[in-house]
């Protein structure tokens, strides 16, 4: 078993717009990032788990060849900015992706 | 030799700064433009809505006096876009106001042209009546009492709107809200060179050094546009563009790497390879530019949703740590039970760090009792007056609350300041973001042309 961190270079999130996020996984290594899309390790399953929410609350989950990258892509709360938002960029909000561990 | 147009980045945004060297290093080069991006909606809706810069006036003006003296001297076009951070027209006016001051103190003399963004309101009611809004991202269409509650729409702009600039020969281009790439792309596109490659190179560009190995955003970048590949190139030394640096920025602040939508159409990455030359840049081929059926352009707005203000403070108290989900709530409830006799309408809201300030509802960690805990008040009311009133009611009730099990009766809250409560003015959210069609792409924005003579 791997943690996320251990395989991964930057773990990173940020508004897409004012109504979404994004979540960048790049991977350090080619191999082990193949290995996870052979093998499908994360999906929106696993990343709905970490952040133990309704795996449809995942609009978003794809493979990036060129930068051995996965992308996620899920609404934010409420609008960046608008009274009662906690994250205005948005860049704080991948902390439960480096919690994911992988079989490899 | 083969034909090719260098594009000068010197900072992912205009006041972020960049070193001398790097930007001397990229005049060296003798570039065909120098041009930068001034804009974002990552720092919020407050900036759109309130007509002002969230970059700093003294930092704007550094970075335009290099910029504007270095191409004025050795005639090579600048072009900025989205003026001001968010591009409205008192963004636009702050900008050319500091871009006189710099022509006058340098004694530069140059023809500026100067588009303006800024969409009429009423038009905007009457495109949602004709059902002529399209929705991005799931939102709600608004309704005209919502746009009328935005200070200013602001459209972004094509390449479209600037080639009328180009045409009447302006040295220097002042543009409002602009599709990021466009103030990079909209030269080389007039010049012929293909419009993909031009905008991919620009949407690469507008983050200047970013995209390199080690990233920076406030260091210059240079992009060498070809006929059927471009090349992007570090300005320092201790930068290189690498085939992963370059892939990886595609990702960044995208829903979506492989199709990257914006004015008239998308640019589809699906194709593209990035290939190290050996020597610390990158070649990019393969982007192609899928127009859409009908041009359409993307319009912004922030809407006042009232006023706000806000109070810190931090508790050490175990006891009240244990419970202080609890407590917040009850405090609320006390609160709103309060402003029901004096007739006045607000929302609470707190943040409490430690426990789930950062991530809300989002949070996944449960049940942990840190040492010490962080309590934002936020208040949101129609004025700023009643906002004041509602915070101090909350930041008076919260500090000497009777909380079940509380044996510290002095007091519940820790204030770093006095004053403790901050008006801070107007709030606003994202309310326009949506995609209008147009039939001409230049329809929406008007432009002027000026002589700077000094």
């Amino acid at each position: 078993m791997k943690t996320l961190p251990e395989v991964a270079q930057v773990i990173r999130s940020k508004n897409s717009s004012p109504f979404k996020l994004t979540m960048d996984i790049i991977f350090r290594d080619r191999e082990v990032f193949e290995e996870v899309r052979r093998r499908n390790l994360i999906n929106p399953e696993v990343v709905a788990r970490a952040y133990k929410i309704d795996p449809q609350r995942i609009e978003k989950l794809l493979y990036f060849e060129p930068a051995k990258a996965i992308k996620i892509g899920m609404a934010r709360a409420v609008r960046s900015g608008a009274p009662g938002d906690t994250d205005v960029y948005g860049a704080q909000q991948h902390a439960p992706l480096l919690g994911i561990e992988l079989d490899i | 030799m083969a034909k090719e147009y260098k594009i000068l980045s010197p900072t992912a945004i205009l006041g972020y700064g960049f070193p001398e060297e790097s930007f001397m290093r990229g005049i060296a080069e003798h570039p065909d433009l120098i041009a930068v991006d001034a804009g974002s909606t990552d720092p919020g809706p407050y900036y759109l809505g309130a007509g002002k810069s969230f970059t700093d006036r003294t930092g704007v003006k550094g970075d335009l006096r290099y910029m504007l003296t270095e191409g004025v001297k050795n005639h090579i076009p600048v072009v900025i876009g989205t003026a001001g951070g968010s591009g409205a027209r008192p963004h636009v006016e702050w900008c050319r106001q500091i871009i006189e001051e710099i022509a006058a103190e340098e004694k530069l003399s140059f023809r500026m042209g100067i588009v303006y963004a800024d969409v009429d309101k009423e038009a905007v009611v009457k495109a949602i009546d004709n059902g002529q809004l399209i929705a991005l991202d799931d939102q709600p269409i608004p309704t005209p009492e919502q746009v009328r509650e935005c200070p200013y729409v602001v459209a972004q702009m094509g390449p479209e709107p600037l080639h009328a600039m180009i045409a009447a020969g302006c040295d220097v281009i002042l543009a409002g809200r602009c599709y990021d790439p466009v103030c990079f792309a909209a030269r080389p596109i007039e010049e012929g060179y293909d419009r993909a490659l031009a905008t991919h190179m620009g949407k690469i560009l507008e983050c200047a050094a970013i995209a390199a190995t080690p990233g920076s955003g406030s260091d210059c970048a240079l992009g060498i546009l070809k006929e059927d590949s471009f090349i992007l190139q570090a300005l320092s030394p201790e930068r290189q563009f690498t085939a992963q640096s370059t892939a990886a920025h595609t990702l960044y602040e995208k829903s979506d790497p492989y199709h990257l939508p914006g004015p008239g159409g998308s640019l589809d990455l699906t194709n593209v390879s990035f290939t190290e030359l050996g020597d610390g840049r990158v070649e990019v081929r393969g982007t192609q530019f899928v127009p859409t059926p009908k041009y359409a352009v993307k319009l912004e707005g922030s809407r006042c949703v009232g006023y706000r203000t806000c109070s810190i403070a931090g508790t050490r108290d175990p006891i009240l740590i244990a419970s202080i989900e609890k407590v917040a709530q009850q405090v609320k409830d006390r609160v709103t039970n309060l402003l029901l006799h004096d007739d006045m309408q607000g929302e609470v809201f707190f943040h409490i760090y430690g426990k789930n300030g950062v991530m809300g509802t989002l949070e996944t960690v449960e049940n942990v009792t840190p040492h010490e805990i962080c309590i934002v008040m936020e208040v949101l009311s129609d004025t700023q007056e009643h906002a004041n009133t509602i915070c101090s009611l909350t930041r008076s009730t919260f500090l000497h609350y009777g909380y079940e099990g509380r044996i510290s009766t002095a007091g519940n809250l820790a204030f770093p300041f006095s004053p403790s409560d901050i008006p801070m003015g107007a709030a606003y959210e994202f309310c326009l973001y949506h995609l209008l069609e147009v039939d001409d792409p230049s329809e929406l924005f008007s432009s002027e042309v000026v002589e700077i003579n000094n």
